[in-house]
């Protein structure tokens, strides 16, 4: 908590090496915080290591199987209200909530890796063609990634659904129909992430040393141009993970969700409680719905202190820092602007 | 996303910009103009290539339905068995003239489900922009007046979760509270089936529901409509309204810190008095342009807003075509909206454009 932690500046950085632990992307921002900032990093990250822990370990934590149907005593029951037995009821389709809620959290986490995976080495390679290349392959890249940006996210995942699977499918075909639907839309905003990183990086003076010693387009993109213009991911990678549970509850409330019997999806569960609103059973839609909004919840906070913990307009003040200090803070700013999101 | 502001202009760059302002103004317009094709043609390019990949759209609506001889002369009447690059001449043919093709199940034209349902979802937008302007502005002016205390903490954890939950799970709850529980909102569908007959009778309807009841002229006709509209319109309002609150309560912190602020709180003007008056105009500026962003994110949200409340519009036509596996339909809608975004960016653009020299080249 000394005011050396506070300068994320790399020039700093690369003088007086702090140890790796403190350089790591999500912890160093921890130590960065302040007050009510801190309070929100801390409650996303409590939240996100809780779903991920619970999608780990859904067979350990879950009662029953998301596909099961009957215990030792018989058939569930479909729609039974929450009981000793059935913590949070039963389904229309006569599964344990509860179970299929835990289940779901391990799609979830699943469809997000496969889909943050490709879209990162992607959009990096096409981001990092895009900028160091430039000329007409970096404006037709560009337009395409515009277009495609500008369009509803959801249907453009509703189409790639539709080729990948044609609808409904088994467990890995489904969680890779999604994560593949999700990874098209992403794939323009790691591009463009990259590309201004690139743009930007391209013209400092050490890449022009590399060139002038002979370094090779190969060593200069990867080992100079790569390594210096990817500090904004994180924070993409972040919010990103929390849109790709919204497009994959999407996806599966429109009925391209993953089959009951190969995996728990929560979207899916939504679409089906939808008629058992009506008469008044809340239990099959409140929960899986909750669990949606709990995760995007906690990855959202944690997403958002690190971009206002990178933005000095946004971040909270420290008390002391009132002097000269806060020039320090404002360095470089990672605002979102400059990855061209507006929001 | 689909503006460049310049941020990095010497200050002395204005007074030019001012002089250029006549061309720099046509030149950025013509440029914005001429972008809206190649964004169409590429998005409209993508979903045909994309759909095509899936095989023959007849097979997959229709495929368990016919016999193989049966199927095969479908194919070739509808054309599908010709060489792709051929199809695909024709469709841009096609969609020039503004015909997106005829849907498979029902063989109505596209077109025409635009033109009887798309009066539906723009309704039922405009009411979640308004729902959208009323809560997220004024909460995003006391965030910012909060800032960094419990007030702006608690606004933005509501911000947050606006976006945290899924339109259809906020429809569900709402339907859930306001209209099963309490039983004071209807739940769901756009009016009662007697108000809808009412309004069927009026010759020439514009198909949004509020004017064709007012002109109608019977009260309990607007109030049943506009009683349909409030929790959908929440629904799908309050997505919107969490980005709004964030836009403001940033852009707001901003121009705050500028010099003509502290010139005036430095007169003694009081804070809430600067957010209000000095601070709110200029923060608005880049709202006209996320409206841009947020056509598209509400029309993804439409689909999926109007699936939970019966909502007879372009979104719940989409889904219904979506589970008859009808593609023909769903390509045709998706290129239209498509068409549509991009000429909403367009006029986006253009309102920037107008508002802020800035924004130009």
């Amino acid at each position: 908590m000394s005011t050396e932690t506070q300068t994320p500046a790399p020039e700093k950085a690369a003088r007086v090496r702090p140890p790796w632990w403190n350089r790591l992307p999500v912890l160093q921002q921890l130590r960065q915080s302040v007050g009510l900032q801190r309070g929100m990093l801390i409650v996303g990250l409590v939240i996100t290591s809780v779903f991920v822990l619970v999608a780990i370990f859904a067979p350990l934590v879950a009662p029953y199987g998301y596909n099961q149907l009957r215990g030792p005593d018989g058939l569930f029951g479909a729609q039974q209200p929450p009981s000793p037995e059935h913590l949070l009821g039963t389904t229309v389709g006569g599964y344990d909530v509860l179970s299929r809620v835990i289940w779901g959290a391990q799609t979830a986490l699943l469809v997000i890796l496969v889909a943050i995976v490709l879209s990162v080495f992607i959009g990096i390679a096409l981001g990092l063609l895009s900028g160091y290349i430039g000329g007409w392959f970096d404006r037709i890249t560009i337009v395409i990634a515009d277009a495609i940006y500008a369009f509803p996210s959801l249907l453009l995942a509703i189409v790639a659904a539709i080729v990948i699977s044609g609808g409904q499918s088994s467990l890995w075909g489904g969680i890779l129909a999604a994560a593949i639907s999700i990874t098209v839309v992403f794939i323009p905003q790691y591009l463009r992430v990259v590309r201004a990183e690139v743009v930007r990086v391209k013209s400092e003076a050490f890449v022009e040393s590399a060139r002038v010693i002979g370094a090779s387009n190969r060593r200069i993109m990867f080992r100079h141009v790569l390594r210096n213009s990817t500090r904004t991911l994180p924070l993409v990678i972040t919010l990103n993970s929390s849109e790709a549970i919204l497009t994959l509850a999407g996806l599966g409330f429109l009925g391209f969700g993953i089959e009951p019997s190969a995996a728990a999806e929560w979207g899916y569960d939504l679409n089906k409680s939808l008629s058992d609103v009506t008469s008044g059973i809340w239990w099959t839609s409140i929960f899986p719905g909750l669990a949606i909004v709990l995760v995007v919840l906690g990855i959202t906070l944690v997403g958002e202190s690190l971009n206002d913990l990178a933005d000095p307009r946004l971040r909270a003040r420290r008390k002391p820092a009132k002097t000269p200090a806060q020039a320090v803070a404002a360095e470089k700013p990672v605002a979102r602007e400059e990855m061209g999101d507006v929001v | 996303m689909t503006t460049v502001t310049a941020p990095d202009a010497p200050p002395g760059a204005t007074a030019a910009i001012r002089k250029a302002r006549g061309g720099g103004f046509w030149r950025y317009l013509l440029v914005r103009f001429l972008l809206i094709f190649p964004t169409i043609f590429i998005l409209v390019s993508l979903v045909f290539f994309l759909m095509r990949l899936t095989g023959d759209p007849i097979t997959a609506s229709l495929g368990d339905r016919l016999s193989p001889d049966q199927l095969a002369e479908r194919i070739h009447a509808a054309g599908y068995d010709r060489p792709l690059i051929v199809q695909y001449l024709e469709y841009l043919a096609n969609i020039f003239t503004g015909n997106f093709g005829s849907s498979i199940t029902d063989g109505r034209p596209v077109t025409e489900i635009l033109l009887t349902y798309g009066s539906a979802t723009l309704e039922l937008a405009i009411y979640a922009l308004i729902v959208a302007f009323i809560v997220g502005i004024p909460l995003g002016m006391v965030a910012a007046y909060f800032r960094d205390r419990w007030g702006d903490a608690a606004l933005r954890i509501f911000a947050i979760l606006c976006y945290a939950t899924p339109v259809f799970f906020a429809g569900l709850v709402l339907k859930l509270v306001f209209a099963v529980w309490l039983k004071a909102l209807p739940v769901a569908g756009r009016a009662s089936t007697r108000t809808e007959l009412k309004l069927q009778q009026l010759d020439d309807p514009t198909g949004i529901y509020l004017i064709d009841a007012i002109r109608t002229g019977s009260s309990s006709a607007i109030t049943d409509v506009l009683t349909h509209a409030v929790l959908p319109a929440l629904a799908l309002g309050l997505l919107t309204a969490g980005v709004f609150l964030r836009l403001v309560r940033t852009n707001v912190i901003g121009t705050l810190s500028r010099d003509y602020v502290d010139a005036a709180r430095s007169r003694g003007v009081r804070e809430y008095r600067l957010v209000r008056r000095h601070a709110l105009k200029p923060a608005l500026v880049p709202i006209i342009t996320v409206i841009g962003l947020q056509i598209a994110m509400l029309l993804g949200g439409a689909v999926l807003t109007e699936t939970t409340f019966e909502w007879k519009g372009l979104g719940f036509q989409l889904a219904e075509y979506l589970s008859k596996r009808d593609f023909v339909a769903v390509q045709g809608i998706v290129a239209l909206l498509a068409v549509i975004v991009a000429l909403t960016n367009f006029i986006v653009d253009l309102i920037a454009a107008i508002l802020d020299p800035r924004v130009r080249y």
